[in-house]
């Protein structure tokens, strides 16, 4: 049997989303109020480790798998050069804010301050695929008692 | 006062990684020195009486100026925790690799092993 | 007044919790406590006015318990236990007082808690920052401000050293699983084979 009672599992459908808005709402007003790439990364994972603790390795991979999650971790710091990129070919400057000079938002607004939203997510998206990469890796191992008393390591099945 | 306090704290992790023969334990001594670390470099750009580096819409530029307190150490400090997250991750791996290879965490016993 | 105070009554907290974490023969009871340790840096930081921070520290330190707890204790409790010599213990005891007292020394050149560099040195970075930062980046957090518009550099630099990190925990962890299941195979063991399957 997979994951843990029923009675986590009920709680954890109805938390998770809770937790991943939360994250979702701290990405996007990251330029405005705390929080910010890294905290809304790890937040965003610890919703999927939460799922993946409550429903057992599979039903977690089926929704985010390994490898997806290794292409989202170099996706996401892909993204972050282009933005530093871009600010290089259009402003001049390697991580200039190049859409901040040209189309100055007004302050205070969900939509200003240029390239740091974008930025911001691209943090977001490393941390958060990166933090669940190694929680999968983690989680093949525990630590159990053979028949003689004596610890060993056992590794769950690995699935390709 | 506070600083040597928080320096109190760097000294018993610096204690735990030297005289642990567990390996965990001297994992657990490395985190709480990198806690100390990250808890000095904000103390010290802490202003009496300050205000968090954020703008409000009702702020006025020259009190903020005057009031808030210092926003680089916090910048290089947010970087400093994820990092000590990754790296403390890194150090598990070790950790679990040398369990699976010698069946213990006891460092003495490793050595001994290797002869 | 008041907040020296606070701090002082957080920080004897964590240094208790310290302790606990360094002396107890339970490697469960140390993990716990080093979860109290970080709750209560985390409140630090609310104190110190670092929002942001105390965000951070609380996503991580949760983190940081499950894949401790998870990964090297499993289900069954492992005791710590054994000392180093007794000469050695005497050696390092006298280094770090040693180093403490030098640590005062070099404490008493730093300014007063609560008057940071920013207020005596008119043209620190810092200054700056807090001065035009809403005007030049647009953005009201001006610790964002710092991290992904002044100094990106930084954070380019702090998103390379997790990913080389993560990727040394990888090839740390996806080198055993591989030999792991190479040798069973092999050596056609049916004892691990077996033992696998009663362990579920």
């Amino acid at each position: 049997m997979k994951g843990m009672t029923v009675i986590v599992k009920t709680v954890t459908r109805w938390v998770k989303v809770f937790i991943f808005l939360y994250g979702i709402y701290i990405i996007i007003t990251g330029h405005l109020a705390p929080g910010g790439g890294f905290a809304d990364g790890v937040i965003i994972a610890c919703s999927y480790i939460l799922l993946m603790l409550a429903y057992g390795r599979e039903f977690a991979l089926k929704r985010l798998s390994s490898r997806a999650a290794h292409h989202l971790d170099s996706s996401g710091v892909l993204l972050f050069l282009v933005v530093a990129l871009l600010g290089l070919g259009y402003g001049g400057i390697f991580f200039g804010n190049f859409l901040q000079t040209r189309f100055p938002g007004v302050a205070f607004k969900l939509l200003s301050s240029g390239t740091i939203p974008i930025s911001n997510i691209a943090i977001g998206i490393k941390v958060a695929a990166s933090v669940f990469l190694v929680f999968i890796i983690l989680s093949v191992l525990r630590i159990v008692l053979d028949e003689d008393g004596t610890q060993k390591m056992v590794q769950d099945e690995e699935e390709e | 006062m506070i600083y040597s306090l928080c320096f109190v704290l760097f000294i018993i992790g610096l204690y735990c990684a030297l005289t642990k023969k567990n390996i965990v334990k001297i994992v657990i001594g490395l985190i709480i020195m990198e806690y100390a670390v990250n808890l000095f470099l904000v103390l010290l750009g802490y202003r009496k009486d300050g205000v968090a580096p954020i703008v409000e819409k009702t702020t006025n530029p020259l009190e903020f100026l005057a009031t808030s307190v210092d926003p680089l150490p916090q910048a290089l400090v947010v970087t400093s925790i994820v990092i000590g997250l990754g790296v403390t991750t890194l150090a598990i791996a070790l950790c679990i690799k040398l369990y699976e290879k010698y069946g213990t965490f006891d460092i003495s016993e490793i050595r001994r092993l290797k002869g | 007044m008041g907040i020296e105070i606070y701090l002082l009554v957080l920080l004897i907290f964590i240094i208790v919790g310290a302790l606990i974490a360094v002396e107890t023969k339970n490697l469960l009871s140390a993990v716990i406590s080093l979860g109290a340790i970080g709750f209560g840096l985390s409140i630090a930081f609310l104190f110190l006015r670092a929002p942001d921070l105390a965000i951070v520290q609380i996503a991580v330190e949760v983190i940081l318990l499950i894949f401790l707890i998870r990964a090297t204790i499993g289900r069954d409790v492992i005791s710590a236990k054994g000392h180093i010599h007794w000469a050695g213990l005497v050696v390092i005891c006298l280094l770090a007082v040693a180093v403490f007292v030098f640590g005062l020394f070099a404490f008493r050149s730093l300014n007063e808690f609560g008057a940071p560099i920013i207020a005596s040195v008119q043209d620190a970075p810092s200054n700056k920052y807090l001065q035009d930062g809403l005007k030049s980046t647009g953005a009201a957090n001006i610790v964002t401000a710092v991290l992904l518009d002044y100094r990106a550099y930084d954070t380019l630099g702090e998103a390379t050293v997790l990913f080389a990190a993560i990727i040394g925990a990888l090839a740390v962890l996806r080198g055993r699983a591989a030999s792991r299941r190479k040798g069973s195979r092999q050596m056609g063991s049916p004892q691990a084979g077996s033992e696998r399957r009663k362990d579920k």
